[in-house]
């Protein structure tokens, strides 16, 4: 009882977490808590078999399968705070204390009986007995599983095919588009100015800096722009001519090797 | 032998979470997290009583409630891409065609 204990808690601030949070990627993380924790709960409860079920198939398959769905369908759909039905959420909340208060009052007040525990039931491993209830007893029920396994899968397959109603575009016919747009509007021809060039740094959230000094907006991806990540590029030409300690005119100061960039202090120990 | 009567009380308190989840929240991929929560909840109520009776079957129920949820997860996230990509939202308040 002391796993539940320690994990009943974790549990239940867990799930009310999942109520609470506006990113739905947090919301699958605190599910995953949930869940493993459930886990341990099986093992406490003598379900060796449910305990690697439960990892394998609801932490393994489909909590990843929520979040490969999250990542397809945008990480940023955060959740809306308009109540579409005035009332909603107040009057759920409310349901659902009378519902939660109802049901704990209710079981905490009855009384179960000695428990008999699972240790005779368990006799000869769990996963044996279980495999000798689920293929007598239950063999029906696990027929018509691979029956419904085979459905979900075909569904899944038919739901989430998209047919191609455009033909897909050639390496040609995005040239002559490109040639087109030049001809039209005089959209740049060639490729975009890739991030970093003549710019301090080369990383990709650093703009390119044009021959004139000014950042040019092109050469960082539009994503990081409207995520407001962009790095700002120095001012002008002279600030990164500075920042490099490089010098146009040729006069490099006293400490500057000949190259305009500043010379260790190995270099001029050895030369001594 | 102590008593199962906690592991019950926490499947209550983790099904009226999900209860509550599934009527609050906007976004459908929570709204079916919450589902999840509620069939884990009840999957730990059926091993409770399993232990508490003596007996396996209890497990096997919680078995076959979890090959049920995985086949419902994989058909309806399906669903909620299919929408996503038609109507560009994840909404559940977004998909209300049949109301007009």
């Amino acid at each position: 009882m002391t796993a539940f204990y320690i994990l009943a808690p974790i549990m239940v601030l867990a799930a009310l977490g999942i109520l609470f949070v506006r990113k739905a990627v947090h919301a699958a993380l605190l599910l995953a808590v949930v869940m493993i924790s459930l886990a341990i709960l099986y093992a406490a409860l003598d379900a060796p078999f449910l305990f690697a079920v439960q990892i394998i198939v609801y932490t393994g398959a489909i909590l990843m399968l929520f979040l490969f769905v999250l990542m397809l369908v945008g990480v940023d759909a955060s959740d809306s705070v308009v109540e579409t039905i005035r009332g909603q959420r107040l009057f759920a909340t409310l349901g659902g204390l009378v519902l939660g208060l109802t049901l704990v009052i209710g079981v905490s007040q009855l009384s179960l009986g000695t428990v008999v525990g699972l240790t005779d039931a368990n006799e000869g491993g769990n996963i044996q007995r279980l495999a000798n209830i689920l293929f007598s007893r239950y063999v029906f029920a696990f027929e018509v599983t691979s029956a419904l396994l085979i459905t979900a899968a075909l569904g899944a397959m038919v739901l989430a095919h998209r047919e191609r109603i455009t033909p897909k575009a050639t390496q040609a016919a995005t040239a002559a588009d490109r040639v087109k747009a030049y001809a039209e509007t005089g959209a740049h021809l060639g490729p975009l100015p890739p991030p970093g060039v003549f710019a301090r740094h080369n990383a990709v959230d650093t703009p390119a800096l044009l021959p004139d000094g000014t950042p040019a907006a092109d050469s960082v991806s539009r994503v990081l722009a409207a995520r407001g990540t962009v790095r700002a590029a120095p001012r002008d030409v002279e600030a990164v001519q500075r920042s490099i300690n490089y010098h146009p005119d040729g006069t490099p100061t006293a400490e500057d090797g000949p190259d305009g960039r500043a010379t260790g202090s190995t270099t001029t120990e050895g030369g001594e | 032998m102590d008593s199962v009567t906690p592991f019950i009380v926490l499947s209550s308190i983790l099904f009226t979470i999900g209860a509550v989840g599934v009527l609050t929240r906007r976004n459908a991929i929570v709204v079916f997290m919450c589902v999840e929560l509620m069939l884990n909840a009840c999957n730990l109520a059926l091993v409770a009583f399993a232990k508490q009776h003596g007996n396996l079957d209890g497990q096997v129920a919680a078995f076959f409630v979890m090959v049920v949820a995985a086949a419902e997860v994989v058909v309806g996230l399906a669903i909620i891409m299919t929408i996503f990509r038609t109507r560009r939202s994840a909404s559940v308040d977004d998909a209300s065609l049949l109301k007009y």
